[in-house]
């Protein structure tokens, strides 16, 4: 053991070295290694001033929650959280108009009857309404009167119309209350075999187009959160990478202060996951507000031509409560992301720290 | 509890600047490690700390062997050294509490649990009125008590100091010197890296002086 000169000079070296202002706290007092089984020093009544305890602060974060890096990044996950939330939420409204549509279109059926030469047009009508009208699933069957049949070609054909002079194919309108219950391929063939110049439009194409578009439509706008999560990601890894380099004072303390590796990821990961939180809340909420500015603005602009036509393609253009949902499912998956993708990030880094 | 074999070290493709160091740390030891500044002290403190692997000898730390020491294996071996950096490496966005309490917190420990050690021994490095202050308002001899007391608060069996008093005035030394006899006294072995001759004529102890890259011990 050491011993100061001025023990020596006082001649002891047993007494300690210093005066009082030395003295440490009785818990720093190791167990001898030699004599008897090793005992932990009992626990010692510490009773520090409560004063000094009550002006502790919350113990703060090991990482420095913020620097200008941790700012923009947070703007950049905002802005991307943003742009990932407009994407569903665009989503969310063209499948819903594509749903509205293709409800409407399955359950509206059209006979359509072509002029025959010596064929009494009005008696096949009445047999064609007959012959729907007693088919299970059937709601209402209505021909078109003549009136409406030429509404319907007077922007091509103009005012005046005489029918009776023109070979115009007549309508029947079939509204289907049971989809399920209606067997189309066999009303198609008995309308066929027993109607002269009769066939069935249950506007199949139309409604496969629509699924195709919105098929598309959802393909497109995965396509795009894909990339902007992922630009979100690229991000991320090398914002953390810049963070270690830029906390490698923090890294270094904490790994001679006896850290262990998945600590420090932790520690990490735990600060780009509040970053990521704040980063995603924020574009979400943009979002959200975004979504209730134009809900708001379409609903006092109805009448006007542009908004008419946009309802009259889209219906409301107002995100439903799915939309929403798909915003919070964007929100938790940037924030996990962000917190994955840092982890990941921090355990490659410490990997190649010897 | 530490040993060192024929070790040497080189950086990269450089020359050698640590050769054939061959010496041991007892425990409840105290010694001063010596020399020229460049002489390698603070490579050498890097080795003993497993901050730096040796190119060549052998190193074991409480027996066991560092070239066979798993990376997962260091963090437990560490924590029963203290280190005291010449450059104090305080975190400045914590609190000096906060710093001193670091290595608890890393091993898990609720605060509720050490709290009292902690305030205890701010108090007994002379820092019990500014615990609540951030690492930048401190002055050089608060640092280095701040940075001594981080590396007690976890009573390691081996404390290594790099130039403990680099930075504070010759009555500031002198106590800082009497603080790591009395943890001496206590059951830590001491290592103090020091270029400063006044220090080492202070204590009788033993002193390992390197030049040229050797080692030299006087018992």
């Amino acid at each position: 053991m050491a011993e100061t000169q001025d023990e020596k000079n006082q001649g002891g070296g047993k007494k300690p070295a210093s005066g009082s202002d030395v003295k440490p706290p009785r818990r720093m007092i190791r167990p001898k290694r030699s004599g008897g089984p090793k005992k932990k020093p009992a626990a010692q009544p510490n009773q520090p001033d409560l004063g000094d305890a009550a002006k502790l602060r919350p113990a703060a974060a090991i990482v420095p929650p913020q620097s200008v890096a941790g700012r923009a990044l947070t703007l950049v996950v905002a802005i991307m959280s943003f742009l990932a939330c407009l994407t569903v939420g665009a989503v969310s409204v063209v499948w819903d108009a594509a749903d509205a549509w293709q409800n409407d279109l399955v359950r509206e059926i059209t006979i359509q009857i072509r002029p025959n030469e010596g064929v009494d047009m009005l008696r096949e009508i009445d047999k064609a309404v007959a012959l729907a009208q007693e088919f299970p699933g059937i709601g209402s069957v209505r021909a078109l009167s003549d009136a409406e049949t030429k509404s319907l070609l007077e922007p091509w054909l103009g005012e005046g119309l005489e029918l009776e002079g023109l070979p115009v194919p007549r309508l029947i309108q079939i509204t289907v209350d049971d989809p399920e219950l209606l067997n189309l391929d066999q009303l198609k063939s008995l309308v066929s075999q027993q109607v002269s110049g009769a066939s069935v439009d249950d506007h199949s194409i139309w409604t496969s187009r629509l699924s195709a578009m919105a098929g598309a439509v959802v393909i497109g706008g995965v396509a795009i959160m894909v990339l902007v999560l992922g630009s979100m990601v690229l991000s991320v890894v090398f914002a953390t990478q810049a963070a270690m380099a830029g906390n490698k004072d923090v890294v270094s303390v904490l790994h001679f202060v006896g850290a262990e590796d998945s600590f420090i990821a932790r520690e990490f990961q735990r600060h780009f996951l509040m970053l990521g939180l704040k980063g995603g809340v924020s574009g979400g909420l943009a979002a959200i507000l975004c979504f209730i500015v134009l809900d708001m603005l379409t609903r006092q602009s109805s009448g006007q031509a542009g908004t008419d036509q946009l309802s009259a393609l889209f219906g409301p253009v107002s995100v439903s409560l799915p939309g929403y949902f798909g915003v919070f499912g964007v929100i938790f998956l940037v924030a996990i992301l962000t917190a994955l993708t840092s982890g990941l990030a921090v355990k490659a880094h410490l990997a190649k720290v010897d | 509890m530490i040993r060192f074999e024929n070790v040497g070290l080189r950086y990269g493709m450089g020359p050698e600047i640590l050769r054939d160091l061959s010496f041991q740390i007892e425990p409840q030891s105290f010694q001063f490690l010596t020399g020229p500044s460049g002489a390698g002290k603070t490579s050498l403190i890097r080795l003993l700390f497993m901050s730096l692997r040796p190119t060549r000898g052998l190193i074991k730390v409480f027996n066991r062997d560092l070239s066979v020491i798993d990376k997962q294996e260091l963090p437990k071996l560490r924590r029963k050294i203290g280190v005291v950096f010449q450059d104090f490496r305080l975190l400045d966005h914590l609190t000096t509490y906060e710093n001193v309490a670091l290595p608890l917190r890393v091993i898990g420990k609720e605060e509720a649990e050490y709290r009292s050690d902690v305030i205890d021994l701010l108090k007994w490095v002379g820092l019990g009125d500014r615990m609540h202050v951030l690492p930048p308002v401190l002055s050089g001899g608060e640092k280095q008590r701040a940075a001594i007391a981080r590396a007690l608060i976890t009573r390691p069996e081996v404390l290594l100091a790099d130039e403990p008093t680099g930075n504070v005035d010759p009555p500031l030394a002198r106590r800082l010197l009497r603080l790591f006899i009395e943890l001496n006294k206590l059951g830590t072995s001491v290592v103090i890296a020091t270029h400063d001759i006044a220090l080492l004529e202070q204590v009788d102890a033993r002193r390992m002086v390197l030049a040229d890259g050797r080692l030299s011990i006087f018992d």
